[in-house]
């Protein structure tokens, strides 16, 4: 009996304050409901179509989406809402969507790693009618190796947002207070000299950032490059796993003991982000990355932006130009309803137009790189990226995803294999790779481990 | 009780002041410690981009409301999905409430026969992996029309809080008197008012923790509401779309992760104390 | 009014009052028969059963129904019929073995670590002290952050090699930069899940403290035993079942572990600290196969159902105990 009274009273006083954090979250609600009442009634009062996007999640797409109030103005009737993330999940996103054909996105974000492979699966609506009817979007000004990459027989699947080749970054002001010149066109050889002279740990600065994360659009992306210009090969003409051939192990030793010795700490971790910031912050002598990395460097970090030169992607003993090809584009997944709209919104997403508008906002060093020549032909793009444009615009034209390596191959792709199963065996080889790099293995063994992989992978699916 | 506490405390208090005050400290030590995650996102919350990352980490700055901002403000502010999130905790929750009583009750004061069974049936729900079920969960979904649609989210959030509140809300009823129970049913009263008007009053403080931690539960998931949401996330989803994929972003991470933690947190702060009461109240004897 | 005999006071009679044996007014309920009766006690639990077995078992048929398929997703027109061969690849798979091993070794290391912690903090909150409410609210505030944002946080800020806050507060130990995901790949996770963790389990232990019976405390302190003793002897009998408690409530969330791996480490380096759930993902989302990522998923099912079948026998003493009121 006492307990029951006991119970009671403290019932009295727990119920008062639970009640309060339920208030709480009652305000916050109301508070919520409202605005978002308010905010949906205010800006569209009758929007027919709504388009749905799905979006990785990076600088450039943060300005379009702020820019995408102005499309909307200028056409009445559709309205855009975007599911933004990061790469990976995205991908899980719009990869379960598109296969399982839910049609919840009208229009996604891909590659040109997907794009070949789904548009022959019958999965993307072909855009080139639209395309070749859309005067203001000038197809013909599309970079051509992009628009090669995005196509199938000719025709255009998917609209290129900002491509992407790869460069050597160094810091100018560390070359000369070494003594030290970069050429244009370096050998992987030279950078692993400069690297070593340039390394000072007690300074807190690496020679070089090299990515090293797990990934197979990761670590493997730089890893590749490095692998077909050393003559080596993923697979040869009879689908043959060729891992642990000698330029392939010759590269890849290269490559880990490089950034084991002159790299940063903790690079098994490091992809893009984390080898930016360090570069950024003034921690990297010189970091082989995407050349989009070019315009970051330069809204975040404009010290080290008047301090940075830009070299061509170093060649290795086969000679052959290394930088690797690389677009988010966008695509209509087939079956979706209000196509027409959608191809509104794309052509205004990666038309020439836009570039402007975002020149206007952001400056021109921000602007989408790499898709349309009429851009580098802008001189005032000239004068605010010229440093690194042309190199970026020569890698692009440069890269070859046709004849990638030296002896001929089977597949399509300088820094991926466009096969399905690309993503099962990249993921599983980078994950070997991430591990020599954090020395729980050899080199030797996880290219080993890589080569059996790939075998059972080619026997599964019968390659 | 805390006046008996005091009492036996006062004795060992004046025999033993110095370990009382070593314990203190180190009970306020290893409290600080496990808080200064938390402590260093809020700080970086305040931070810009480039302030944030750098090295040696900076404790020192000029602090700016611009990420803030930006969660409030910006293209992708938090508005939607905070809407999102709160629909969807508070009606799972409820309903997990609404479901979880009687069956309680069923299964504790007027038992039915295999109760055993029931209670195991109910727990091994919660062992198939979700990662396993999410392409069959999807599919299920988009052909129910539910893909996008909040009420995917708390079907799915009920039935897995459903077991852990039904275990814990169960362990309250069987700790009753029984002579209070024995007395309403000679009163002739009906189930329902058993239990509404006897049994939940008594155990509320146990309810209430026992939905605080539901609640908990269905706002912090994060794979099935990235999974099955597109353009009407959650807060979780939210808070994982500030990550840049070519970008910096920590800053705004933090400030994102700050105002999407600051419910769950606020709530859990205010009803602490009520948590463990209402935690001990199945004071399984 | 007549007395009748007390062997025929049941007899159902609409609510009249009839005189008991002693004289005193008694309400009687109308007799149901034994079937009814038992219909009658479901009746409450039907609501949550139906639902939980709807919501539940909807997705499981249906993974078990493409368990028998060998659907790739990359693959149109593979969606065929497969027998039992996406059962034989998952167990043939060596992945799986390893990681329903990790699994076990993240799962008991976590909880093990996680109620350590959490009961010697709760032994420690228990006290008068100044400034307890704070410290309490600072304690439990791990367990309320949204766990993504964990995740982020310490993948980030805290152990990274070159910006980490953790590298830099070592430092003048001696510590060099340690690549903490690299070389402690699953020390770095379990300790990401024991810092989540223990608030909840701190909370459990500190309801069983409370909870004490204060009389047998104070008449071990009149017979003068030591903390220690009292703690042994008389607390922690009490605690046991809190701790059980806290132990298959902890075990049940922290063995689905996804978020922290794939966050973190995914699932590296090489496959280091690839758990089931992750390699449930990776057969899904990288493979596309949806056949094997089901026969896998119904096979840690069974295998969870084995475990803790023994994992509940040993706390059937709760079940028993706290039996039932008839």
């Amino acid at each position: 009996m006492t307990r029951a009274l006991r119970t009671k009273s403290l019932r009295r006083q727990d119920l008062k304050r639970l009640s309060a954090a339920g208030t709480a979250l009652g305000m916050l609600a109301a508070v919520a409901v409202s605005t978002t009442a308010s905010a949906t009634t205010l800006k569209h009062p009758d929007a027919s179509v709504t388009i749905k996007v799905a979006v990785v999640s990076n600088p450039n797409m943060e300005v379009l989406e702020t820019l995408t109030p102005i499309f909307e103005q200028q056409n009445p009737g559709i309205k855009v809402e975007y599911d933004t993330l990061p790469e990976d999940s995205e991908r899980q996103l719009i990869e379960t969507d598109v296969t399982t054909h839910a049609n919840e996105f009208n229009a996604v974000m891909i590659s040109n790693y997907e794009t070949p492979i789904w548009a022959k699966n019958g999965w993307l609506v072909n855009l080139s009618t639209f395309a070749n009817a859309d005067q203001s979007y000038d197809v013909g000004d599309l970079v051509s190796p992009l628009r090669q990459a995005l196509s199938v027989n000719g025709d255009l699947y998917s609209v290129p947002f900002y491509g992407e080749s790869s460069m050597m970054y160094y810091r100018t002001d560390l070359f000369k207070a070494a003594g030290l010149t970069m050429p244009t066109h370096p050998t992987w050889a030279q950078i692993a000299s400069f690297a070593q002279k340039l390394d000072n740990p007690s300074k807190g600065i690496a020679g070089i950032c090299l990515r090293g994360e797990s990934g197979w659009g990761e670590n493997l992306a730089a890893l590749d490059t490095v692998i077909n210009t050393y003559g080596g090969e993923w697979f040869n003409l009879k689908w043959q796993p060729q891992l642990t051939s000698a330029p392939d192990e010759a590269a890849t030793n290269f490559y880990v003991n490089l950034v084991r010795k002159y790299g940063e700490p903790g690079a098994s971790n490091d992809g893009f982000t984390e080898c930016l910031n360090a570069f950024d912050a003034g921690k990297a002598a010189m970091w082989y990355d995407a050349t989009v990395a070019a315009g970051v460097i330069s809204t975040n970090a404009p010290k080290i932006f008047s301090n940075t030169g830009y070299a061509y992607a170093p060649v290795g003993p086969a000679g052959i130009a290394s930088g690797w090809l690389y677009t988010w584009s966008l695509s209509i997944p087939a079956g979706t309803p209000d196509q027409a709209a959608t191809w509104k919104y794309l052509s205004w997403a990666t038309g020439p137009a836009i570039l402007a508008l975002q020149a206007k906002k952001y400056g021109w060093a921000a602007v989408n790189p790499g898709t349309r020549t009429s851009l580098y032909k802008n001189p005032n793009y000239q004068k605010a990226a010229g440093a690194f444009a042309n190199i970026t615009l020569d890698s692009i034209d440069a890269a070859n995803p046709d004849h990638p390596t030296k002896s001929p191959v089977p597949y399509v792709g300088i820094q991926f294999v466009d096969i399905p199963e690309f993503i099962d065996l990249g993921t599983i080889v980078s994950d070997q790779i991430s591990a020599a790099i954090a020395g729980t293995e050899t080199v030797h063994t996880a290219l080993t481990n890589s080569q059996q992989d790939a075998e059972d992978i080619v026997s599964a699916n019968g390659l | 009780m805390t006046v008996a506490l005091l009492q036996v405390s006062r004795r060992s208090w004046k025999r033993r002041r110095g370990w009382h005050h070593f314990w203190t400290v180190v009970t306020w030590v290893l409290a600080l410690l496990l808080f200064f995650p938390v402590f260093w996102m809020v700080l970086t919350s305040f931070k810009t981009e480039g302030t944030a990352y750098t090295y040696p980490p900076q404790f020192v700055f000029r602090p700016t409301l611009s990420e803030y901002s930006q969660v409030f403000g910006g293209v992708n502010n938090f508005t939607k999905p905070l809407e999102h999130s709160i629909f969807v905790t508070l009606v799972s929750t409820g309903l997990v409430l609404v479901l979880a009583v009687p069956a309680a009750y069923a299964l504790s004061i007027r038992p039915i026969k295999r109760w055993r069974f029931v209670i195991v049936f109910f727990l091994q729900t919660k062992m198939l992996p979700y990662v396993a079920a999410l392409v069959p969960i999807f599919i299920v979904a988009k052909n129910l029309r539910l893909l996008n649609n909040e009420w995917a989210l708390v079907i799915l959030y009920t039935a897995m809080n459903l077991p852990i509140a039904l275990w814990v809300i169960r362990s309250f009823f069987i700790e009753l008197p029984k002579g209070l129970l024995e007395a309403a049913r000679v009163d002739g009263a009906s189930t329902w008012v058993e239990i509404t008007r006897i049994i939940m009053p008594i155990t509320m403080p146990g309810i209430a923790a026992t939905a605080l931690i539901c609640a908990i539960f269905a706002w912090n998931e994060f794979f099935f509401a990235q999974s099955l949401t597109t353009t009407n996330p959650t807060m979780s989803v939210f808070l994982v779309s500030s990550i840049q994929t070519e970008g910096l972003y920590w800053a705004h991470l933090a400030a994102a992760a700050t105002v999407a933690s600051l419910p769950v947190v606020l709530a859990g702060w205010i009803a602490q104390k009520q948590l463990v009461r209402g935690l001990s109240m199945g004071a399984l004897k | 009014m007549t007395t009748l005999p007390s062997s025929l006071q049941q007899l159902p009679v609409g609510g009249k009052a009839l005189p008991a044996a002693n004289g005193l007014p008694q309400q009687v309920r109308p007799v149901v028969g034994p079937r009814a009766q038992a219909w009658k006690r479901r009746l409450p639990l039907l609501p949550a059963l139906v639902y939980i077995v709807v919501v539940t078992q909807i997705p499981f048929i249906v993974t078990l129904w493409y368990s028998f398929r060998r659907w790739n997703l990359l693959i149109p027109g593979s969606n065929q019929f497969a027998g039992l061969a996406e059962y034989r690849a998952a167990f043939e798979n060596p992945m799986f073995r390893e990681a329903a091993w990790r699994t076990v070794e993240m799962t008991a290391s976590s909880v093990v670590l996680a109620m350590l912690l959490g009961t010697g903090l709760a032994i420690l909150v228990n006290r008068q002290f100044f400034g307890r409410g704070i410290v309490r609210t600072l304690l439990i505030t791990p367990f309320l952050i949204m766990p993504v944002a964990t995740d982020l946080l310490f993948k980030t800020t805290l152990y990274d090699a070159t910006f980490g806050l953790l590298d830099w507060v070592l430092k003048p130990l001696g510590v060099g930069q340690v690549n903490w995901t690299g070389t402690h790949a699953v020390g770095s996770i379990v300790a990401v899940l024991v810092w989540e963790w223990a608030p909840f389990m701190m909370l459990i232990v500190l309801a069983g403290l409370q909870g004490e019976n204060l009389e047998a405390l104070e008449a071990a302190k009149v017979d003068g035993a030591s903390s220690l003793k009292t703690f042994v002897y008389i607390t922690f009998p009490q605690l046991r079942r809190y701790i059980q408690l806290g132990v298959l409530l902890g075990s049940i969330y922290i063995v689905q572990t996804f978020g922290e791996i794939f966050v973190i480490t995914a699932g590296g380096p090489g496959t280091s600290t690839t758990n089931l759930p992750y390699f449930l993902y990776e057969q899904v989302f990288d493979n596309f196969t949806v056949g094997i990522g089901a026969a896998a998923g119904i096979i840690v099912l069974v295998l969870t159902e084995i475990v803790a079948g023994f994992a509940l026998k040993l706390l059937s003493g709760i079940l028993t105990a706290s039996a039932a009121m008839a």
